[in-house]
């Protein structure tokens, strides 16, 4: 369990960190989101052990990681920004310095980095210094080195940032794997991110939580929850018979198609798919709309601001 | 002690992964032989010691010294890496000291190559090899010191260049307390026991009254000290930074 009361950080004047109050449970993944210089990394500093609150406290498994650093770290693996790793070492030496570190020790080592050899795909390059390895290889060492005890808190700064689209894919369904009874707290600023691996999501800006709810949760706040997207030609032709709907509050008219927003907590749905069928629109595709994360990650995030 | 030693290791493996170790090892043989020849007068002067040898060290080591301390630290702030080993379960005390072993353990290695030059000495003539002796662990206690300076300067900065002349610059201060040219500015207006006590804060004295072959305690104290205090600005210092 990782609980933060109160938990503040200053840099000089500037508060990067204010009053963050978060209780996570085992089993439970959670996307830290905001935007750049919100303070997700701080935080992520604060729970390592890297850097020291100015006031508040924070702790693992009931461990305090200011007071009680040592025993917080071990239960913990991390994954810093940007994967940080001794370039003119190879994954085998990094790992078993890592292995060392932790006391690792035995079968029970030999075990833990056969494992995340196989889990990360490793052979390939396990003889090969990391300062010449691809960026993906790179973040895979540098995952390797969080997992390899098995700790049962992860933290993963930005671990997707700056991959490409199928090294993306395989970071989270790694993630996914070693979900199970485990806390795991991502920060990101990717949203699709949070739709595809966290079981919640907490949103921060200028430090402070401004949401903390389940993904679907969020997207319920969005103003396209429950609304209707219509693809077809000339949509501007449509737009006032759609709005005529009594269900209907506003029409937006893309260059592709139309979206009509609910009046109240009900979809219109039903409504407009008769009303299409019945004046025989060319519709080519009519979707009901969960909510969009982005619209509530800038309402939450550019409202604080205003 | 486990975690201390991992580090002391991974920090050893690093220094030969890299071309640095065998460059700094090469270029302090040869400019180690060098002063010892060609300034030090090795053989003309016709004795059976090894003054001129050790006589240039607190010099050589006033630039080579940094060359290996400059990277302690700036290289781990400006890689990352720094983050990252002080979120692993060791003590900030314990990666310092690794780290800082690693160093001089590879410091003492340079200084044992030297070895052909102890044999030498000893084929020529009949040296005091106790005395010989005494000016290698007082060698070895003087590079721990400067090291040790070097280190805590190193986690001042990212920048691997800066940390080197700061490192140079503090050393020569360490240094130049002990030479008589220094001294003499101060003899004029400063009470006697003043001067000796800024003569006792240098290298130089303490080193030149070891490398006679008088192994005194407060010689060994002294430069144990300067280590203790470096390595101690170290953790202060890394403490007060680390955001940076």
């Amino acid at each position: 369990m990782i609980v933060t009361q109160h938990l503040r950080k200053c840099y000089g004047d500037f508060v990067a960190v204010d009053d963050l109050n978060l209780q996570i449970e085992p089993g439970e993944v959670v996307g830290l989101l905001g935007p750049n210089g919100a303070g997700k990394s701080t935080t992520m500093k604060m729970l390592s052990g890297f850097l020291t609150p100015t006031s508040g406290t924070a702790s693992l498994f009931g461990k305090d990681v200011v007071h009680d650093s040592l025993a917080a770290r071990r239960m913990l693996g991390y994954l810093p920004e940007g994967a940080p790793a001794w370039g003119e070492m190879t994954p085998e030496q990094f790992l078993h310095f890592i292995a060392d570190i932790r006391g690792l020790q035995g079968t029970s080592r030999k075990q833990a980095l056969d494992e995340v050899v196989a889990q990360l795909h490793l052979d390939k390059v396990w003889r090969q210094p990391i300062d010449t390895l691809s960026k993906g290889f790179k973040r895979r060492v540098g995952l390797a080195q969080a997992i390899l005890h098995k700790p049962k808190a992860l933290l993963l700064d930005e671990p997707t940032d700056g991959l490409d689209p199928n090294q993306k894919h395989e970071v989270r369904e790694l993630i996914q794997q070693i979900a199970q009874d485990r806390i795991i707290l991502i920060s990101t600023h990717i949203l699709e991110e949070v739709e595809a691996l966290c079981t919640r999501a907490v949103i921060i800006a200028r430090g402070k939580v401004l949401a903390d709810d389940t993904p679907e949760a969020l997207e319920q706040r969005s103003r396209y929850h429950l609304a209707v997207t219509l693809r077809l030609e000339n949509p501007e032709r449509y737009r006032d018979k759609l709005a005529q709907l009594p269900m209907v509050a506003e029409v937006e008219v893309h260059t592709d198609g139309l979206t009509a927003f609910p009046r109240e907590k009900e979809t219109p749905f039903p409504h407009i798919k008769a009303l299409a069928d019945k004046e025989q629109w060319p519709v080519q595709s009519l979707q009901l709309e969960r909510g969009r994360l982005d619209e509530v990650f800038r309402a939450i995030t550019m409202g604080e601001r205003n | 002690m486990q975690a201390m030693k991992a580090v002391m290791r991974r920090e050893l493996l690093s220094y030969f992964a890299t071309p640095v170790a065998y460059v700094f090892i090469v270029i302090f043989l040869m400019l180690s032989a060098a002063f010892t020849f060609y300034l030090g007068g090795f053989y003309e002067r016709g004795q059976a010691d090894l003054q001129p040898f050790f006589l240039f060290h607190p010099w050589l080591y006033l630039f080579l010294i940094p060359a290996i301390s400059m990277r302690l630290w700036a290289e781990e702030r400006k890689s990352g890496t720094l983050e990252l080993l002080l979120t692993l379960p060791i003590s900030l005390k314990d990666a310092i000291l690794g780290k800082f072993l690693a160093a001089w353990l590879f410091a003492g290695l340079a200084l044992a190559l030297t070895f052909p030059i102890w044999i030498t000495v000893n084929y020529l003539g009949d040296p005091d090899n106790g005395v010989i002796l005494a000016a290698y662990l007082g060698s070895f206690l003087m590079a721990g010191a400067y090291l040790a300076i070097g280190s805590s300067l190193s986690a001042l900065t990212r920048n691997q260049v800066i940390a080197f002349i700061l490192s140079v610059v503090a050393c020569f201060g360490m240094m130049v307390t002990g030479l008589d040219m220094v001294l003499d500015f101060f003899r004029g207006w400063l009470p006697q026991g003043l001067v000796d006590a800024i003569a006792s804060l240098s290298f130089l004295t303490h080193f030149q009254s070891i490398s006679r072959g008088v192994v005194e305690l407060r010689d060994v104290v002294y430069f144990l000290l300067v280590i203790g205090l470096g390595l101690y600005a170290n953790q202060l210092i890394i403490e007060a930074k680390k955001a940076d």
